[in-house]
């Protein structure tokens, strides 16, 4: 299985999940088999008036993650995701990257066919 | 001479102000709707439409098997209207300022020019003269390059040195307000005597000031408020050039389309000495302006 | 966020200013300047003039596309990072409050509504409030999208007037588009009968909910000069109308059934 993104507030497995994609602080990088963990840094994005989630897209793409576990994901950042095809869970909130993983490979993530959210910026 | 009304503040009453001046202003004039999210101004004075365009931003249509990924096309844009992830080329029409940067960056010929509407363009008569307005595509983002087309038309239209422009700006002080009346010769704030008013006034007198041009303010719903407006026009040297009284009239008129100016006789003479005032103002910046020149 | 007035009636305390930084803009670096004029025909934006010396770039009509900069062949244009404005924190009589004041004629920016929307939220949880009210901007552009973005009720105010009859129908139409629900009042109701009945067999054909009506009534501005709500203002027929009609938003929204003081989004 390939590495998973996961959007978080902080660096750590006990991170909370980051609801917004495009808005995240940061990604986790995890190995869902042995839980290791690279961080990106998403400030890029959140540095963007507008286009946050195309960028934060791109940066998991670099990232070469296959997968994303997130909150709530807007139809561009959907749209770029998909096309790199790249795998999305969505609806993901209130628990922390490592519980969010757990969920995952129970089979228990919505796993996306379209955005849940509309953008925010234009 | 192009005279812009304005205001900080929406609702204030600046469609209500053009719609009135531009039936009392007797020399040949073009009467133009800027407000492109909101155009009101045709309610009023009821144009009959004699033509039509659409107006169209150009963005950037992507060609895959012609693209190297060198990346410089999505490096350079800043609004992330295009994404290069590997050998997978998205553009996002919406997000394009069609700045025409990726275009000329290519060297390869994988952009080509597309478009992404924007919105319409129309143009016609009234009782008064000619009128051109804009009309922003529902879920378009972005007012200024809308306005920007809408001021390539008017330049077509102003054919003699004569015709002068009121221009009904849209409200705020934001990119579109300052798009609608960065060109005029003068700019005419309409407020109301209210603490809401003042303040928006005064952010839009601090903001347009940058443009150097003459400025001068409207009371719109005088008689209404306090004296805290009449006082700022006059430490800061924004001259009041008429006083709309809070008549329940005026309120019922508009309600029903109608233009002030036609309420009764005072109120067109209201207007008329206002167009007056508009007019010896634009003239005295021009003077001065031939003799600095 | 470029002409708030919620202020004036909330009038905030303790407010905590934060300087906002989006976008770029281009400027000239005269000693490298070759005078070349590449700047100046690639701009679609006409803010580069050109001059005797070098150019001059018109920084409000300079959309921060980086065109110039990057094209120019001496390296003479630095794009920076521009303040467009400033955002705030601060406290009110009525709860805390978040918002922003930009420069004149600066872009609105979704990015400046997300951070205000982000820190609202963050305010929410860690105060367990249940309900962000937002106060929104005009019109159909970028801001307003911006704003819409999430809202569990779209309040639309309008008038019986041509103007605010054609200005709804568009707002209607930007949350059908983007789904979301969305209720309309009518401010000044009497002012003309034929067009708020008007208004309302609209509002039934388009799915919209009809909160409530309001009479043309100059308490509200002489609340407003008071610098208080209308509620707090005068407890009379006026008063008791935004009264009704909160109720009605209360249930719509789903804030009632969501009440259980635990923090929004719990």
């Amino acid at each position: 299985m390939g590495k998973i993104a996961v959007s978080c507030e902080e660096p750590a497995l006990d991170s909370r999940i980051e609801s917004r994609f495009g808005r995240a602080a940061g990604f986790l990088i995890v190995d869902p088999e042995t839980l290791e963990f690279s961080y990106i840094d998403n400030g890029s994005s959140q540095a963007m008036s507008q286009g946050a989630g195309i960028q934060a897209a791109e940066n998991i793409f670099r990232s070469g993650a296959k997968i994303v576990l997130t909150g709530y994901v807007g139809p561009k950042a959907f749209q770029s995701l998909s096309a790199a095809g790249i795998q999305i869970g969505q609806n993901i909130e209130n628990m922390t990257v490592r519980q969010a993983i757990e969920k995952f490979k129970a089979g228990e993530v919505d796993m996306a066919e379209s955005p849940n959210r509309m953008g925010h910026g234009a | 001479m192009k005279v812009a009304v304005a205001s900080g503040k929406g609702g204030t009453g600046k469609t209500t102000v053009s719609a009135s001046l531009v039936s009392v202003w007797q020399s040949p004039v073009i009467a133009m709707d800027l407000d492109v999210e909101e155009p009101n101004l045709h309610l009023f004075i009821n144009p009959s439409i004699t033509g039509e365009r659409t107006a169209n931003m150009e963005i950037p249509v992507a060609d895959e098997s012609r693209c190297n990924q060198c990346g410089k096309c999505a490096e350079l844009c800043q609004f992330k209207a295009i994404s290069l992830m590997g050998k997978i080329i998205l553009t996002y029409p919406e997000m394009c300022h069609g700045c025409g940067g990726c275009l000329a960056i290519c060297q390869e010929g994988a952009l080509s020019p597309g478009y992404r509407e924007l919105g319409e363009i129309l143009w016609g008569g009234t009782d008064y003269g000619e009128f051109l307005m804009g009309r922003l595509r529902v879920g378009e983002a972005m007012s200024p390059p809308l306005m920007r087309a809408v001021k390539i038309r008017l330049a077509e239209m102003t054919s003699s040195a004569g015709t002068d422009v009121i221009i009904d700006a849209p409200p705020g002080v934001s990119c579109p307000a300052v798009n609608a009346v960065m060109d005029s010769d003068v700019i005419l704030l309409v407020s109301e005597p209210t603490p809401f008013g003042l303040y928006d006034m005064k952010l839009a007198h601090q903001a347009f000031s940058l443009l150097n041009k003459p400025m001068a303010a409207i009371i719109n719903r005088a008689g209404l408020g306090t004296s805290e407006m009449a006082d700022y026009c006059i430490s800061s040297g924004l001259e009041i050039l008429a006083e709309i009284p809070y008549d329940r009239r005026i309120a019922e008129a508009y309600a029903a389309g109608h233009i002030i100016a036609d309420v009764d006789s005072d109120f067109r003479k209201l207007f008329m000495v206002l167009a007056d005032k508009i007019k010896a103002i634009a003239g005295a910046a021009e003077s001065r302006e031939v003799w600095n020149g | 966020m470029d002409a708030p007035d919620l202020h004036l009636i909330l009038k905030p305390e303790n407010i905590r200013a934060e300087a906002f930084f989006a976008g770029h803009e281009a400027v000239i670096i005269e000693e490298k300047c070759e005078n070349c004029g590449i700047c100046a025909q690639m701009c679609r934006y006409g803010a580069v003039s050109e001059t005797l010396q070098c150019p001059v770039i018109d920084h409000l009509k300079c959309e921060g596309c980086k065109v110039c900069a990057v094209f120019c062949p001496s390296g003479a244009i630095d794009f920076r990072v521009k303040q467009c404005g400033n955002w705030y924190q601060s406290d009110t009589r009525f709860g805390p409050m978040i918002h922003a004041q930009l420069f004149a004629a600066e872009e609105n920016s979704g990015r400046l509504v997300a951070l205000l929307r982000e820190k609202a939220k963050k305010k929410a949880r860690q105060e367990k409030l249940d309900l962000i009210l937002s106060d929104g901007p005009p019109g159909i552009g970028c801001p307003v999208i911006s704003s819409l973005s999430g809202a569990s009720l779209a309040v639309l105010v309008t008038e019986p007037t041509p103007s605010g009859r054609h200005d709804l129908e568009r707002v209607a139409g930007l949350c059908a588009h983007f789904r979301i629900p969305a209720g309309v009042i009518i401010n000044k109701n009497d002012l003309n009968r034929m067009q708020s009945d008007s208004i309302e067999k609209f509002c039934a054909q388009q799915g919209l909910t009809l909160l409530g009506r309001l009479p043309h009534d100059p308490v509200i501005t002489h609340a407003m000069i008071n610098g208080q709500a209308v509620t707090e203002y005068q407890k009379g027929a006026f008063a008791e109308q935004v009264a009704d009609i909160w109720n009605v938003i209360r249930a719509l929204s789903g804030y009632d059934s969501r009440q259980t003081g635990s923090g929004y989004g719990n």
